[in-house]
């Protein structure tokens, strides 16, 4: 299966990385044609505005939005997250999400970025003990769906959420070195 | 610390089990990450900045006069009007950075307790200290420095930088600088990797820099920090160039503001930045921009901005 790693802004390297360490065959997605060559994809974290209109002047926009409401697989972290919500908070007025998940995020919700933190989270369902999640002028979700399950949240909020075969976090796995939600990702992919 | 994670009881919730550690390298260099691949932009005021979002930038540089602006005023450049920042970061949603002097630690301190989200110790306000840059580790707010070689970055990773940009001739709109030190960094780190294990002590004693650090170039063929360019950007194709040279992302200062129809010119260097290695985007991105920066010789400056540091 190619996993496609959404490639206009941000961290995608960590992303393809992590992916290849665990066997999958990654393709930078920057166009309608490299998106067309995935089975699924990965959303990286980076300026989820910059990134918002990247989509529009590379004119994938639309070509996502097809996909994603056809049922593509998609894992988005921060930024990536945002765009994969369906109702994004303290966002400019022009900022376009995706709707594949049915949650409301809200932006840079953990502060600034001196407030930016590690720290170890338990997932639900994610064998080998705690992770360790790197926050970075992280969102968090304000509302979650009643279809989507919240994996596992901090002070209260929810940072790591699923619906059906879309897996988002407030957080980086990819910066941890910490390939389990990566390797969760590739297994929902696959079913 | 424990407390501020959720230990409400009831499947199927999950809930945090350690401490939140702030101010750690990963969390520094971690932004550093998030900005790759984008336009960091230097802006004076709250509608430059809104400007520069609109446009698609990652990030922005608040300050009180762009570089060429110093350059022609002279006198002492030093940190930004703490207002003047705070006007800024109420209009955009983007990470804000903002420049202290090298070696000005005082300054830093102000700008942390601002909340900015990055500190540019920056050659281009006017040096505080002639021996010492800033002890960046006893900083919680990540901080930027440039280089203009290899020793230089790798000196001031030492020191607690997040990330490193290469210099560039700021306020020059002449790109030429800021290719010799990309290429300077970069062409010394291949050279890196080649040398043996006997050799990078030698490498450490010519670059004054720690021997750790050298080993680990030698390892992993990269600054253990993201490598951005800054300094002498003006066009969509410099842009290109840079980053196809090894810049991972690219501050553009005097270059956007100081061009005939800024909100254009900053749309088009950000699509640049993205597809810098599509020439047919960087066509259609380049045609139509208005007048570039005037730009100025190297050899006609009275300082070289490049020069501060050490």
């Amino acid at each position: 299966m190619k996993i496609g790693v959404l490639a206009l802004q941000g961290a995608v390297e960590p992303h393809v990385v992590a992916l290849r360490a665990l066997g999958a065959t990654t393709v930078a997605v920057r166009n309608p044609t490299e998106l067309a060559l995935v089975e699924a994809l990965v959303l990286p974290g980076g300026e989820s505005t910059t990134m918002a209109k990247l989509l529009r002047l590379n004119e994938l926009e639309e070509a996502l939005a097809e996909r994603l409401a056809g049922g593509m697989p998609a894992f988005g972290t921060c930024a990536g997250m945002i765009l994969l919500a369906s109702g994004v908070l303290d966002g400019r007025a022009d900022q376009r999400s995706f709707s594949a998940i049915d949650i409301d995020v809200r932006r840079n919700a953990f502060g600034r970025q001196v407030d930016s933190f590690e720290a170890d989270l338990d997932v639900t369902g994610l064998a080998g003990g705690p992770l360790h999640a790197v926050f970075i002028r992280a969102p968090f979700v304000e509302r979650a769906g009643a279809d989507v399950e919240v994996l596992a949240t901090v002070g209260g909020h929810p940072v790591c959420c699923r619906q059906g075969r879309v897996l988002v976090t407030s957080f980086h796995p990819e910066l941890s070195g910490d390939v389990r939600l990566h390797q969760h990702f590739l297994e929902l992919a696959a079913t | 610390m424990a407390d501020l994670f959720d230990t409400q009881a009831g499947a199927p919730r999950a809930d945090g089990t350690g401490a939140r550690s702030t101010g750690t390298m990963l969390v520094k260099r971690g932004l550093a990450e998030m900005l790759k691949g984008g336009v960091i932009m230097d802006v004076v005021d709250p509608e430059q900045a809104r400007i520069a979002e609109d446009a698609g930038a990652v990030a922005v540089m608040a300050l009180e006069r762009v570089p060429s602006d110093i350059r022609r005023d002279g006198g002492v450049a030093r940190m930004s009007d703490p207002e003047m920042i705070e006007g800024i970061k109420a209009v955009t949603t983007i990470p804000v950075m903002a420049k202290a002097r090298i070696g000005h630690f005082a300054e830093a301190q102000i700008l942390q307790s601002l909340g900015v989200d990055y500190v540019d110790e920056s050659e281009v306000l006017t040096p505080a200290d002639e021996a010492h840059h800033i002890d960046k580790w006893a900083f919680t707010v990540p901080f930027v420095c440039g280089a203009t070689d290899l020793g230089e970055a790798l000196r001031r990773i030492s020191e607690g930088a997040a990330m490193i940009r290469s210099k560039g001739e700021a306020g020059t709109g002449n790109i030429v600088e800021a290719v010799r030190h990309l290429r300077s960094i970069l062409g010394d780190i291949r050279k890196i990797t080649q040398a043996d294990s006997a050799e990078l002590y030698d490498w450490a004693k010519r670059l004054q820099a720690p021997v750790p650090l050298v080993q680990e170039l030698a390892e992993t063929g990269r600054l253990p920090v993201p490598l951005f360019c800054a300094g002498g950007i003006a066009t969509p194709a410099d842009a290109s160039l840079v980053m196809q040279l090894g810049a991972e992302a690219v501050f553009v200062g005097s270059g956007i503001f100081k061009s005939e129809n800024p909100s254009v010119r900053a749309k088009a260097i950000v699509e640049a930045a993205a597809n810098f290695r599509d020439p047919d985007i960087l066509v259609k991105v380049s045609r139509g921009l208005g007048g570039a920066m005037p730009g100025l010789e190297i050899g006609s400056l009275e300082t070289k901005l490049a020069d501060r540091g050490w």
